[in-house]
């Protein structure tokens, strides 16, 4: 399988994404720069985590013009299949490939911290490989964690089987536990936690390889 | 035209000799700008001119040193055909004035030290110290300058992308008025792409990359140079702003600018700006630099010569090009949204030639301007002690009460809620983080990993500078043994008041050879570093605060940790339970916390033992005997055992047997002397630990067994401690959040 790390000025998860991919699932991938307008053969699509653009004016808030996100929306239609983590969550919300916002952790601290999350739906294409209510060890680092959404529009998430992924100790503030979410499609999903950086035994866990294992597969099914 | 006026160069911190010496140098009356220029690169920030003479002292080589002391930062080999650049930096003076882009802009400018040599920055740690956060008159104030600091360094470093990975977070009352932020930051290239600030080849461009030039941080390195006073905040548009993502374009735009091949040499513009970078690469090439400032982007509107050539903007750097290959050069930068310029070219008469409007404003020769700065031998007499040499009559009533408040104190609790705002595994190489004794970064160019240790300990080295520093080194190189790691190379900040009074001059001299012997010792190299003096407010100097960083190399593996693993293991101290008397015990944290006071001299450290001890705990980790590890140091033997204990297995200890006949070490001291060269180690094969402990000629006796949730200290029939495991951990981990919020625990 081809994974393309989107790049954007300010990304500094983008080698970590790609290592895991490479090293540590033994697939391939390549980065892709930010204002490409084509995407090339790829089979998936991470937006990694970082600071794109500075984070200035909102996290994600001058991404979503960028030349490559125009080509990622199309491959999203097309079903492809997104993975934003972190910073790429937040590029994915601005966008409206994921609905909702991302705001300010509750305790306004920047927070590093390995966490547990609860896996809620095994129906997606990143989560195919985990069992339902799998308990993942899995970092978060995030200043603007904390993810709310309206009322009608949580109910939404939770009817459609939606949320992938609750924190068992919500460190951020957010909604209803929500560590990250699926589009209607279930092809695009967006993730504050950090599963690149659970993908090696040396790095303490390897709980989020699941999520990369998940794509594969389901990428495998498809050809 | 400014006239030249003795008040002028007074205010530009010159004495009436430096300033002969300009005439002198010149030929001729300096201009407006030429005084600015040498006022800048003569500060006691940029030329070294009273620490130099003894610097001198300081081992330097050694067989991993590729590049010693002089350049951006020092070079070390660590195999595989790769190199690590690290250097220590101090932002003490901005740091106060506005702790949050002060400690920013200390992140920043380490950082370009780093990846103006060609190594990717991987890992920044923090030696932090601040006066204490719950002194009712002071604690508000201190704790702001805490906050303030610790978020403008995750700020940086998190935008940025290097993960903050270790360091020290201390308080005293010396601090109050004159915080302390040293950054140490480490990078890796491959040996044979290093770069230097060296301007070569007549008529090569002098290109400028990055932000444009404002009028922030004029004559920083100047106010890094002289005491506080009531007016130093109005010196708060002397500190600069910091863009850390600006930063982060430009480091992968000059790596990426490196691989063309076109670049000479390239140096970052710090402290002292444009003035700094033009006359340093000129003169390590021994060469002349012209640039034309109406070429240098500029962010204001009619800023003066002198304001450009002072200005400390950061985020810029200055590089020479291969003539005609200009172009691949700005390509790059262009590819990354940055200004890259044109502002210059290499001559061969030597002289920094400034131009603006065509004019010529400042002709200097390079080589005296940046190696012929003053150099002082101030007189150094230590003074008479000030802290008493006999301690008080004191008896514990409540062990435990008094482990619970040293766990609680400022400088022993954990540091989590400042370490969890620093993205501390960004890159995915951090095998062991904030909070273990050193910090560890896999490489995955080389296979191979590096451990990294900053340490201070101002309370000894104010009782005796000499020893304290030695202690310091000790503690340093300990850290990187628990890891398994050799020590390759090291890396200073010196922390000192105002070295015109000879007392602290003595200070200093007495560290720098105290440093040097125990360095010599340890075969470990100092490859480069910073001094900062002046570190005094309203006449109050700091303590003396010497802090090196020591890096060294091991073997990729998952890294043994501080707490116990199991029940049922045995424990054992190697290095033994050590020594202490009344005098040896005046500078320890239990002297500090529980008794307040300060008195006698630093524990006392035999070189040597402590050599072996660390070659032993080498080579006990590295044969993969213990499961957990952990040195003792503030807070002694109980502070340690119960650090162990934090991960929910605790133990029972009986110092009986260790002790053997030996009676004279009180119950007080046993658990709270903080004599060096000890190591905790629990083992499931305690033989084997011993037979190499023995083979150093190292004392390792057995002296408990891990259990499962309390901590119990005996001494044959007599309880010294015993409390449970989990009450101590919440002390020690709610203390620094309470202190911040309620200014008590």
């Amino acid at each position: 399988m081809r994974f393309g790390v989107v790049v954007f000025p300010g990304s500094n998860c983008d080698h970590d994404a790609w290592f895991a991919v490479r090293q540590n699932l033994g697939q391939q991938a390549e980065f892709v720069w930010h204002d490409s307008e084509r995407l090339g053969n790829l089979d998936a699509i991470i937006l990694p985590g970082g600071f794109s653009y500075g984070d200035y004016l909102r996290c994600g808030a001058i991404a979503k013009f960028s030349p490559v996100m125009r080509a990622v929306k199309k491959f999203a239609a097309d079903g492809g299949l997104v993975l934003g983590i972190c910073n790429g969550f937040q590029i994915l919300v601005e966008a409206s490939l994921l609905p909702g916002a991302l705001l300010r952790n509750r305790g306004l601290k920047f927070i590093c911290r390995e966490l547990r999350l609860r896996t809620e739906t095994t129906d997606s294409p990143f989560t195919g490989a985990a069992e339902k209510g799998q308990l993942l060890r899995v970092p978060i680092a995030h200043g603007e964690g904390c993810y709310i959404a309206d009322e009608r529009t949580l109910d939404e998430l939770e009817a459609e089987d939606r949320v992938v992924f609750r924190y068992l100790d919500n460190p951020n503030g957010s909604e209803r536990d929500i560590a990250g979410i699926l589009n209607r499609e279930r092809n695009v999903m967006g993730m504050m936690p950090h599963p690149e950086r659970a993908s090696d035994p040396l790095m303490g866990s390897t709980d989020g390889l699941v999520v990369f294992r998940s794509m594969v597969s389901a990428l495998a099914l498809q050809l | 035209m400014t006239t030249i006026t003795p008040d002028l160069i007074a205010t530009h911190q010159l004495t009436e000799a430096e300033y002969d010496k300009i005439v002198r140098i010149l030929g001729r009356e300096p201009s407006y700008t030429e005084l600015g220029i040498f006022s800048v690169m003569w500060s006691e920030h940029c030329s070294y001119k009273s620490s130099r003479l003894h610097l001198r002292k300081l081992p330097t080589r050694g067989k991993y040193v590729v590049q010693g002391p002089g350049e951006n930062a020092g070079i070390v080999d660590i195999g595989s055909g790769y190199v690590a650049a690290f250097k220590i930096e101090s932002h003490n003076h901005p740091s106060f004035i506005e702790p949050f882009q002060g400690a920013a802009t200390g992140v920043g400018g380490i950082l370009r030290d780093i990846f103006t040599m060609g190594a990717r920055p991987i890992a920044v740690m923090d030696a932090l110290r601040f006066g204490h956060i719950d002194d009712p008159g002071n604690g508000r104030r201190n704790r702001r300058i805490l906050e303030g600091v610790v978020s403008g360094i995750a700020h940086y470093g998190n935008c940025f992308g290097v993960p903050t990975v270790g360091g020290e977070c201390v308080f005293e009352s010396c601090y109050n008025g004159n915080p302390l932020v040293n950054v140490f930051a480490l990078g890796v290239a491959k040996r044979n792409e290093i770069f230097y600030a060296r301007a070569a080849g007549i008529g090569n461009p002098v290109i400028y990359v990055g932000a444009k030039t404002g009028r922030d941080g004029i004559h920083g390195a100047s106010m890094a140079s002289a005491e506080f006073t009531e007016e130093s905040k109005q010196k708060r548009p002397n500190v600069q702003v910091g863009d850390p993502f600006l930063e982060k374009l430009l480091l992968e735009a000059c790596l990426e600018a490196m691989q063309t091949g076109a670049i000479v040499g390239i140096q970052d513009m710090g402290a002292a700006g444009l003035t700094c970078s033009t006359c340093e690469m000129g003169s390590r090439g021994g060469t002349g630099i012209e640039i034309e400032l109406d070429r240098v982007p500029q962010r204001e509107s009619g800023m003066s010569p002198y304001e450009i050539m002072l200005s400390e903007s950061q985020e810029r750097m200055l590089l020479v090009a291969e003539k005609g290959r200009e172009s691949e050069i700005v390509r790059v930068f262009k590819k990354w949204g940055l200004d890259a310029v044109t502002v210059g070219s290499v001559t061969p008469d030597g002289l920094l030639r400034v131009k603006h409007h065509g004019e010529t404003v400042a002709e200097i020769p390079n080589q005296q301007l940046a190696d012929s700065a003053p150099l002082y031998d101030r007189p150094h007499t230590l003074p008479p002690r000030t802290a008493p040499i006999e301690g008080p009559e004191f008896a514990s009533k409540d062990l435990v009460g008094d482990l619970e408040r040293l766990l609680a104190s400022g400088d022993v609790c954990s540091k989590r809620w400042i370490w969890e705002q620093y993205d501390y595994q960004v890159r995915t190489n951090t095998l062991a983080g904030p909070g273990a004794d050193a910090a560890i970064l896999r490489l995955k160019e080389t296979g191979e990993s590096l451990a990294m240790a900053l340490d201070g300990n101002a309370r000894y080295c104010y009782l005796s500078p000499r020893e304290g520093t030695r202690l310091i080194v000790a503690e340093c190189c300990r850290n990187l043994a628990v890891a398994g790691a050799e020590p390759v190379g090291a890396t200073n900040n010196l922390n000192f008041g105002n070295p015109e009074r000879p007392e602290v001059m003595a200070q200093l001299v007495e560290s720098i050879e105290g440093m040097a012997e125990a360095c010599r010792h340890f075969d470990v190299p100092i490859t480069g570093g910073n001094v900062s003096l002046y570190n005094e407010t309203l006449g109050e100097g700091i303590w003396p605060t010497p802090v090196i960083g020591v890096v060294g190399r091991i073997k990729t593996a998952a890294p043994v940790t501080i707490t116990f693993k199991s029940p049922d293991r045995e424990i054992l101290l190697v290095g033994g339970l050590g020594r202490c008397d009344l005098r040896r015990f005046g500078g320890t944290q239990y002297a500090k916390v529980v008794l307040k006071d300060l008195w006698g001299l630093s524990p006392e450290l035999d070189l040597d033992y402590e050599k072996r001890a660390q070659a032993a705990v080498r080579d006990i980790v590295r044969a993969g005997l213990a499961e957990s590890a952990h040195d003792l140091s503030d807070g002694g033997l109980a502070v340690a055992l119960a650090e162990c204990s934090f991960g929910g297995v605790g133990c029972s200890v009986d110092l009986a047997q260790a002790l053997g006949g030996v009676t004279e070490l009180r119950p007080e001291f046993l658990l709270f002397h903080e004599g060096p060269s000890r190591v905790l180690i629990s083992t499931a094969q305690a033989e084997k630990v011993e037979a190499i402990a023995s083979r150093y000629n190292v004392e390792s006796p057995r002296i408990g067994v891990t259990t499962k949730d309390r901590l119990r200290i005996r001494r044959g029939g007599d309880t010294l401690i015993d409390v449970g495991v989990l009450q101590l951990r919440d002390i020690w981990e709610q203390a620094l959040e309470k202190l911040l919020e309620h200014g008590h625990v």
